[in-house]
């Protein structure tokens, strides 16, 4: 297809429009466990609509948002009703809810279809080449009018708001003790997403409306901590989804083949939810591979304790000048496989083993940095091992284990505690002498 | 009480709440259902005192606070706070809910949350100021966590979080306070803190009101004390009230617990 | 100009009524007239008026003779049957299997699980060419079922909620449905109309072999249910005991989670993936207000999908216009409706008159007690005045005013002086009669604190009906040898009144 700025143009800044002010309410939303309202209100809304322009025969902005409006309160506060009670479950009620007003709205429009220019079809997933070919007829196209108040509406409600729907997101009891009525918030919350919701009808369609409530915010979540922060990705996401939907849209097709263009809107519901599963694999700190390669540290790092702790004994029990541990023993006690061997090169690099031929055998030693650092973590282990039979009562053949798992997670700080609660013990239930801490 | 001291005074008791104490709780019954959790609870706090309610699961000692700060409905009765209705009062009284009760997942900062304690007295749609900012570090300071300040809150540790709640708490600078299990979950080192913190309010003429699990250290902690077995088995100064005969009649007579309790009372006694 | 505006508000209560009753047209048409919809509804409109004013006739329904009704209730036309008897079917299985849905409380995977079939619907279409109906609800299946598994998977491995994974599946899904269903427009084979309906159903246009398939899911699903239902019910109940007990909840899991995705799928056309949500969570929602038992929670909900279903259908047969499955929809939302209001014990009514007879009682037995209170203070069946009841208890006396007007109205006290009023005889036994439940509960509490039914109502509940015989004969003993009896709690005596000294 041929690229025209003229339509093309259009449709990217509606596109944009329409996702970055469904995407900046959607981080409440998100944050409130409240995505599934977005959902039922842009369902629901359709009943709204239709009374709207039963009333008023056109499909003038006002009657629609007031339309909108109403019907948005109305989910919110249905559900509230049933919730309370009728003590159905929250997601549940929504569902009732939803699903009985987009019937409502369905038989209606049926009743009207021959009148008003209304296609079920067009309300689930818009129609917005045709706000871009409005623009030949009117400078700007209405749609594109309505959907930049909404999105300025927003940005003023999350600016002015911005501390009040963080507290009554956070702790909406703290808020309303505080005189910041969280129900008026919840319900404000609402009405905004109604009006969005119908702003967006024309462009992107209602399910696609709730893709952009929802998936930004939620990855958006996944890659900060920071309020602000997520909501301004949560736009960046918005905006590129919108962009890149429109190009795959119109280019996607053709790439595999097919002489065909695909419906923008939906494509945008595709990338933003494409970014997403990058986002679940890649983000920093929440991410799968961020957390694979933590469990992967820690793992190989314990069993680098682990052999540091094996060497520290061996040589306690067998004393300076005994035998030397051989790496086939080693491997024996700390399992086999590619982390112990990889275990031992690491220790090696870091100087805290040294690596000695005996005879034909490979045996290892532990240097004086080596040695200082295994004597904390069997201090730590044996001070754990005291701990537990002081307070806990347990056989002394009951807690090894505990205390092995244990003795990686114990900071220096509670070795000092530990050692502080224990008045200074010289030896563990064992007998075993807890090294003391070097100075 | 005789009838004729209260018939003098027939006209005074119209809404007979002292206007002096920080709460006053008159003939409170709350239901959840049809079956009463709470009977007809009267009680009148006096001011800048740590008080303590205990009682066994299930008294209702959560609900208690909840139906105060109006969370959840009475069936009858009225509180007041210094004699006024908490809709007129709500500036002056604090709430430090269970810390299980938020999202600790929210993107926040630990001085955001502790921030949101100033939000009463920031007009609407203004964000909060630069000496907002400095009052909550301040608050974090008191509890011993402004090194964490900047920290996401769901990376802090039980007892971090917990003493986040109670920089919150400062910060909000009520008159009188309620606190639903803050020791729940906590280390020693926490414990300790909020110990501190605690008197530190009381001395400053606060009155805290906390709902506590642990019978042993209640002597040591508190100054009043409620003993709460769906309605209040005593109320009163500790070391009148905190008695073996109170314990059992509001835990009843076989818990090993008591034994301890007993414990504790006598060595408070000895004190 | 006015006219037509006037008849346009008119008509949008007429639709708003029946979308809202699904009521069939009040019957004054036997003459089997076309009328206006609307002018049946809002009475009073001349029926003349309303044909004359033209332009939106054609918006009215035609009204039905008597003669179609009766053919459609006694399902005489064959295609009425065909969509009447799959509708029912469908609600039947839909509401039963919904039960185990929504008490395990995955109700709304019902509506990811729906909305993620729709590229499975347009892959199987762009496979096979044409529309097969098996192939493409074997694509709806699949896709569906990895819709679900995207739900749970996200939950499992981010932060990312139940909800929010709910709200994503089914966007993101549905999304890429669109997307398919773009291009397979413009692919121009001609075989692609009617895919919309699945969409929004289309239960209209139901052929034999879609209500053979529905009657054979339903029945498959139905026996399914009613074979599983101990597991079933184990798993929706407690999870963890159920895997303690070695049953494979994992496994069960599946099975109601496929028994759904069949259901779901075989419904698609009737209903719509949008509304079909609603067939598995209102009616189970509806039971539920009637019963605490499983079985017949099961049993009433099937029944509603099946009363949904069938009159959803035979109102669509009526009345053309109106869309089967929005229909449908509708009448569950009616008995939804219905029972959260009436229900005798979990109904909105039914908690509204219990809340308010509860602070009722709780005033009308404390006014009691403390009369007979008084009378134990006084020693004697005299006077008790009005100011002696008022210590006792904090109320204002216009509170009490009320109290003891109501007393006086069940003849359980008489006013004798401004300030003074008397027990009757039937109101002291009534009083004394409280005090000491009262005072025996009392007790009870005190010296079995640690396992006294926390929540029993001390005042309501007769001791005798809640605690053993013994108990309580031993109870009344210790009452008896009190050599004080235990003050109530609720005296407003000096120390308590007066609180805490400092």
């Amino acid at each position: 297809m041929e690229w025209d700025w003229a339509i093309d143009g259009w449709i990217l800044f509606v596109g944009t429009l329409s996702a970055c002010s469904c995407a900046l309410l959607g981080n409440y939303l998100v944050l409130r466990r409240l995505s599934l309202m977005g959902d039922a209100i842009s369902h629901a809304v359709l009943p709204g609509l239709a009374i709207a322009f039963l009333i008023t025969s056109s499909r003038a902005a006002w009657p629609m948002f007031a339309g909108a409006v109403i019907v948005g309160v109305i989910t919110a506060l249905l559900t509230q009703v049933i919730t309370r009670y009728g003590k159905v479950e929250h997601g549940a009620a929504m569902g009732v809810v939803f699903s009985i007003l987009f019937a409502i709205g369905l038989v209606l429009i049926r009743q009207v279809a021959d009148h008003v220019d209304l296609d079920p079809g067009c309300v689930l997933y818009g129609n917005i080449v045709q706000i871009a070919l409005d623009a030949q007829f009117e400078d700007v196209p209405p749609a594109a009018r309505n959907l930049a108040c909404v999105f300025v509406l927003n940005i003023l409600f999350v600016g002015l708001f911005y501390k009040e729907l963080k507290i009554s997101s956070f702790d909406p009891d703290l808020a309303t003790t505080l005189g910041i009525n969280a129900t008026l918030m919840h319900y404000a919350l609402m009405v905004m997403v109604a009006v969005t919701t119908v702003a967006n009808f024309e462009s992107v369609g209602s399910i696609l409306v709730i893709a952009m409530l929802i998936v930004p915010a939620a990855t958006a979540h996944l890659l900060t901590d920071r309020l602000g922060v997520m909501i301004l990705l949560s736009q960046l996401i918005a905006c590129f989804s919108a962009v890149t939907g429109h190009l795959l849209a119109c280019y996607g097709p053709g790439w595999v083949g097919v002489d065909a263009v695909a419906n923008t809107s939906a494509m945008m519901a595709v990338v933003v939810g494409f970014v997403l599963f990058v986002a679940i694999f890649l983000a920093p700190e929440q991410g799968l591979l961020a957390k694979w390669y933590h469990r992967m540290k820690l793992s190989s790092r314990i069993v680098r304790q682990d052999v540091l702790g094996l060497l520290y004994r061996w040589e306690e029990m067998n004393g300076e000048s005994g035998r030397s541990m051989r790496r086939d023993e080693v491997l024996t006690v700390v399992g086999g496989g590619s982390l112990p061997t990889r275990a031992l090169r690491k220790l090696l690099r870091q100087n805290e083993i040294v690596r000695m031929m005996d005879g034909r055998d490979v045996v290892y030693r532990l240097t004086d940095s080596g040695k200082l650092a295994a004597s904390q973590l069997v201090g730590a282990h044996r001070l754990w091992e005291s701990y537990l039979a002081k307070h806990f009562h347990l056989a002394s053949d009951h807690l090894h284990e505990p205390a092995n798992r244990m003795e990686h997670y114990i900071t220096p700080e509670l070795r000092e505690e530990l050692r502080e609660q224990l008045t200074d013990p010289k030896h563990d239930p064992h007998g075993k002498s807890i090294p003391s801490e070097p100075m | 009480m005789s009838g004729r001291f209260a018939g003098s005074k027939i006209e005074a008791r119209n809404d007979d709440h002292d206007a002096e104490s920080p709460l006053s709780i008159h003939d409170m019954t709350v239901a959840y259902h049809r079956k009463p959790v709470l009977w007809d609870i009267d009680f009148t706090a006096t001011g800048g005192r740590l008080i303590g309610v205990v009682g066994p699961n299930g008294a209702g000692k959560s609900t208690l606070i909840k139906a105060c700060l109006d969370l959840v409905p009475r069936a009858s009765g009225s509180v007041r706070f210094y004699g006024k209705s908490y809709r007129q009062q709500r500036g002056i009284v604090g709430y430090v809910p269970q810390r299980e009760s938020v999202d600790w997942d929210f993107p926040a900062s630990a001085l955001d949350v502790v921030t949101m304690g100033r939000y009463g007295r920031i007009p609407w749609c203004l964000p909060p100021r630069k000496r907002d900012k400095y009052a909550a570090l301040e608050c974090l300071d008191q509890v011993g966590m402004a090194d964490y300040a900047h920290r996401q809150i769901s990376k802090l540790s039980g007892g971090q979080q917990q003493r986040v709640f109670l920089a919150r708490a400062l910060a909000q600078d009520a008159q009188i306070y309620f606190m639903d299990e803050p020791f729940a979950g906590v280390d020693a080192a926490t414990e300790a803190a909020i110990v501190v913190l605690l008197r530190a309010l009381s001395a400053k003429n606060r009155t805290v009101l906390v709902v506590h699990h642990d019978l042993q250290t209640v002597p040591d902690y508190f100054d009043d004390v409620v003993l709460l077995n769906m309605r209040i088995v005593a109320a009163g100064p500790t070391e009148k009230v905190f008695t073996a005969e109170n314990l059992h009649k509001t835990y009843g007579g076989r818990l090993t617990l008591l034994d301890k309790a007993a414990q504790a009372v006598a060595g408070a006694g000895a004190r | 100009m006015v006219n037509r505006r006037a008849n346009r508000l008119r008509m949008v209560w007429a639709a708003v009524w029946v979308a809202l009753l699904g009521c069939t047209p009040i019957a004054d048409a036997a003459d089997g007239h076309r009328v206006g919809f609307s002018s049946v509804i809002a009475s009073g409109v001349p029926v003349s008026g309303m044909l004359a004013s033209g332009g939106i006739t054609d918006n009215s329904v035609s009204f039905p003779s008597w003669d179609k009704i009766f053919r459609a209730l006694t399902l005489r036309d064959y295609n009425t049957r065909i969509v009447v008897i799959g509708a029912t079917l469908l609600g039947a299985a839909a509401g039963v299997i919904g039960t185990f849905a929504y008490l395990r409380k995955r109700a709304m995977l019902g509506d990811a699980l729906s909305h993620a079939t729709l590229p499975g619907i347009a892959i199987a279409f762009m496979v096979v060419g044409h529309k097969n109906l098996g192939w493409l609800l074997f694509g709806a299946a699949v896709s569906g079922t990895l819709g679900v598994l995207a739900v749970i998977g996200m939950r499992r491995v981010s932060r990312i909620r139940e909800d929010a994974a709910i709200g994503i599946v089914l966007s993101v899904f549905f999304g890429i449905g669109m997307v398919l269903f773009s291009i397979i427009q413009q692919m121009n084979t001609g075989g692609e109309s009617g895919l919309q309906s699945f969409i929004y159903g289309k239960a209209a246009a139901m052929l034999h072999r879609d209500a053979m398939l529905i009657g054979g899911t339903a029945f498959a699903v139905i026996a399914c249910c009613a074979v599983m239902f101990k597991e079933f019910r184990l798993v929706c109940f407690d999870q963890t005991f159920a895997s303690s007990m070695g049953r494979p909840v994992f496994w069960i899991d599946v099975l109601m989670m496929g028994l759904v995705v069949l259901t779901t799928v075989t419904g698609l056309q009737a209903v719509g993936l949008i509304m079909i949500v609603a067939l598995l969570i209102i009616p189970a929602a509806a039971a539920r207000f009637w019963t605490d038992s499983l079985l017949l929670m099961t049993v009433i909900a099937g029944g509603i999908g099946a009363f949904s279903g069938w009159m959803g259908s035979v109102l669509s047969a009526l009345l053309p216009r109106l869309p089967t499955g929005a229909i449908i929809v509708i009448s569950t939302g009616v008995v939804f409706a219905f029972s959260m209001i009436f229900s005798p014990h979990r109904g909105v009514l039914a908690g509204v008159y219990r809340r308010w007879s509860l602070s009722h009682r709780v005033a009308h037995q404390n006014l009691l007690r403390a009369l007979a209170e008084c009378e134990e203070d006084l020693a004697a069946e005299v006077a008790i005045p009005i100011a002696d009841v008022h210590a006792k208890r904090f109320w204002s006396r216009r509170h009490l005013d009320r109290l003891i007007a109501r007393g006086s109205r069940l003849g359980l006290v008489s006013q004798i002086g401004p300030n003074t009023l008397k027990l009757t005889e039937t109101g002291r036994r009534e009083s004394r009669r409280i005090l000491r439940n009262h005072r025996l509960w009392e007790l009870y509490l005190i010296r079995y604190a640690d396992i006294a039914p926390s929540h029993v109502d001390r005042d309501a509940d007769e001791i005798e009906h809640v605690l053993a015989g013994d108990v309580v004969e031993e109870l009344e003993r210790e009452l008896e040898q009190e050599s004080t009896i235990p003050p109530s709690p609720h005296k407003a005596d000096e120390s308590r009144s007066k609180g805490v000294p400092a």
